[in-house]
């Protein structure tokens, strides 16, 4: 039987530290990206508080994250990651990396998401004497929260791309298995195990995200 | 109640600075429904924003009950604008709240109830607007009428002086428009807000306005009493408003009849006088009708009459007219602009 040449307990094993990788990055991308992307969206143009200075510098560091291939930001980024972690291997070496890499995609995708807001309600709320502080927390986010679900939902599954790509230099995971048995030791069964896992984590999270998106859609 | 001197208002952009506002002097009274009309582009919407300074002028004073607020900011800002009520030709509603959480958004902010309070005021917002029924709602499910009740009741929460309406009935249609305009008019009544109403139907200033003022590329060309501006428009783009709202028969200059050419303005019990007939008897008299409106202005009845006067003494009879309250103008010889046919056709009766 092919499935008796399948370490069943390793494929376990590479899939909790998958979800862990993708949960803790996924928390830490959130919330370091969501407030860069209300920063971004506050500061564009045409909004309360329009620095086109301040928006321009914060929209160019995160473009040159984001046009760093996330396989060469991993390496660029080890002394950094042993210098924040104690080390560049597993589960901890990478998280720091996969946030690096995906909290300015989130932050963009959070700034498009505030944009699609009417500007009619934002107007309204200032009508109505909520300062520009309680107009974003109160009005613009919670108007726009299909929008943030939908992003959330698009990075978790960037980062299971990512930390499949991770287990290159040894990151852990099914991409980890993926790579050491299925590459190095040409036992295909496993790769294909652990992609099998891999697509149906992705289409787990994306019908989970889309079902969010509708309940929360009240437009 | 609002002031506005002096105000002028540019946008800057990149092909420089563009005015939208030139040198505009108001002043709205307490209690008053003050329309403000002109064509799309005229600076309605900036003129109205300038008043909660959604829009800062570029010079000029804003003042409210009597207080310059042209340069308030932070704190003072925002209570001044919990204290104008604002309503959007699009509703401007929160999607993600329910009827009921829209209402109470403006509370909320205003962060001076208990919940338990704003329970009770929100009720009594709907209970007024008529939306009882559809509190736990979201917008969508509302018809457009049903969503500018509620952002009525959410302008009033806050109890404000000054309603601020921004084409409040542009997106509805004829009956619903009707049916707000009565409500905004029960709430200037009942609760003595005064209210600036934007439009660019002369129809919405005659149902609900007292005075009015006539906005044209951000100059105020004409202003007044609904009553004279409505019935006497004197600058050409008052005109083509009520001729667009009346028809063309409304303001018929001339004709080729022969005669003396009257216009002939009855307003109050006066417009149902039978006056012309016992004028004609008294004068010996004849008369054709050129053109004319009857309707109410608010709730005034008036009529209006372009006539043809022949044989008799005309210049008694114009006496005996004015005697009874009537308003008489001469028409000067123009060019005719209308066949007759086309003006009894035009003639209706509301
Ligand atoms: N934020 C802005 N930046 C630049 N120009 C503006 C801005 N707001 C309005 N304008 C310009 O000011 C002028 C008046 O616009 P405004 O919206 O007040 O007109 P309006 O009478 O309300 O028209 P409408 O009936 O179409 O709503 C227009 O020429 C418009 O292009
Ligand atoms: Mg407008």
């Amino acid at each position: 039987m092919w499935s008796d040449r399948i370490n069943w307990a390793d494929i376990g094993t590479a899939l909790s530290q998958t979800l862990t990788m993708v949960g803790i990055s996924l928390l830490l991308t959130v919330l370091i990206g969501l407030p860069l992307g209300i920063l971004l969206f506050v500061t564009g143009k045409g909004q309360p508080f329009a620095r086109p200075l301040g928006y321009g510098a914060l929209s160019f560091v995160l473009n040159i994250i984001r046009s760093v291939p996330f396989i060469i930001l991993l390496i660029v980024l080890m002394p950094v990651t042993v210098l924040i972690t104690g080390t560049s291997l597993g589960i901890r070496g990478v998280i720091f990396p996969l946030v690096v890499g995906t909290a300015p995609f989130f932050a963009r995708l959070v700034e498009t998401a505030l944009r699609e807001v009417d500007r009619g309600v934002i107007e309204a709320s200032l009508a109505m004497g909520a300062s520009p502080i309680q107009t974003i927390f109160r009005a613009v986010l919670p108007e726009a929260l299909p929008g943030l679900i939908a992003a959330v939902t698009v990075t978790a599954i960037v980062l299971v791309d990512y930390t499949a790509m991770s287990g290159a230099i040894g990151g852990g995971g099914l991409g980890d298995l993926a790579i050491r048995y299925g590459y190095h030791r040409f036992q295909t069964e496993i790769m294909l195990v652990c992609v099998v896992i891999l697509i149906l984590l992705v289409q787990l999270i994306q019908a989970s995200g889309n079902s969010l998106v509708t309940r929360f859609t009240r437009r | 109640m609002i002031r506005l001197d002096a105000v002028t208002k540019s946008f800057t952009s990149r092909q420089g600075a563009a005015p939208a506002l030139h040198g505009i002097d108001l002043s709205v009274g307490e209690g008053e429904i003050f329309g403000i009309i002109g064509a799309s582009g005229a600076g309605k919407s900036t003129l109205v924003r300038l008043i909660n300074l959604l829009e800062r002028p570029t010079s000029g004073d804003v003042s409210i009950a009597g207080r310059r607020v042209t340069d308030l900011t932070g704190r003072d800002l925002h209570a001044l604008r919990r204290s104008i009520g604002m309503v959007f030709q699009h509703f401007n509603l929160l999607s993600g709240r329910t009827v009921a959480r829209n209402v109470a958004y403006p509370l909320e902010l205003a962060g001076q109830l208990t919940k338990a309070q704003i329970a009770e005021k929100v009720a009594a917002l709907l209970a007024r607007v008529g939306l009882s029924d559809h509190a736990g709602k979201y917008p969508r499910q509302l018809s457009g009428g049903q969503k500018q009740r509620v952002g009525i009741a959410r302008a009033l929460a806050n109890d404000p002086k000054v309603l601020l309406c921004d084409e409040a009935t542009s997106a509805l249609d004829p009956q619903t428009t009707g049916q707000v305009l009565d409500l905004l008019q029960e709430i200037n009544r009942d609760l003595g807000v005064t209210i600036v109403m934007i439009t660019h139907e002369m129809e919405v200033i005659r149902r609900a306005c007292d005075r009015v003022a006539v906005l044209e590329k951000g100059r105020v060309v004409e202003e007044g009493p609904v009553t004279s501006v409505f019935l006497h428009p004197a600058h050409p783009v008052t005109r083509a408003l009520v001729r667009e709202a009346e028809g063309d028969a409304a303001l018929v200059a001339t004709d080729a009849a022969p005669g003396l050419h009257l216009r002939l303005t009855f307003t109050g019990a006066g417009a149902h006088q039978p006056l012309l007939g016992r004028i004609a008897r008294d004068f010996g008299v004849d008369f054709a009708i050129l053109g004319g409106r009857v309707g109410h202005i608010r709730t005034t009845p008036f009529a209006q009459f372009s006539i043809a006067l022949t044989g008799g003494n005309g210049s008694a009879a114009m006496t005996a007219l004015r005697a009874a309250g009537v308003t008489v103008e001469v028409i000067e010889g123009a060019a005719p602009t209308f066949a007759p046919a086309r003006v009894e056709r035009q003639f209706h009766v509301v």
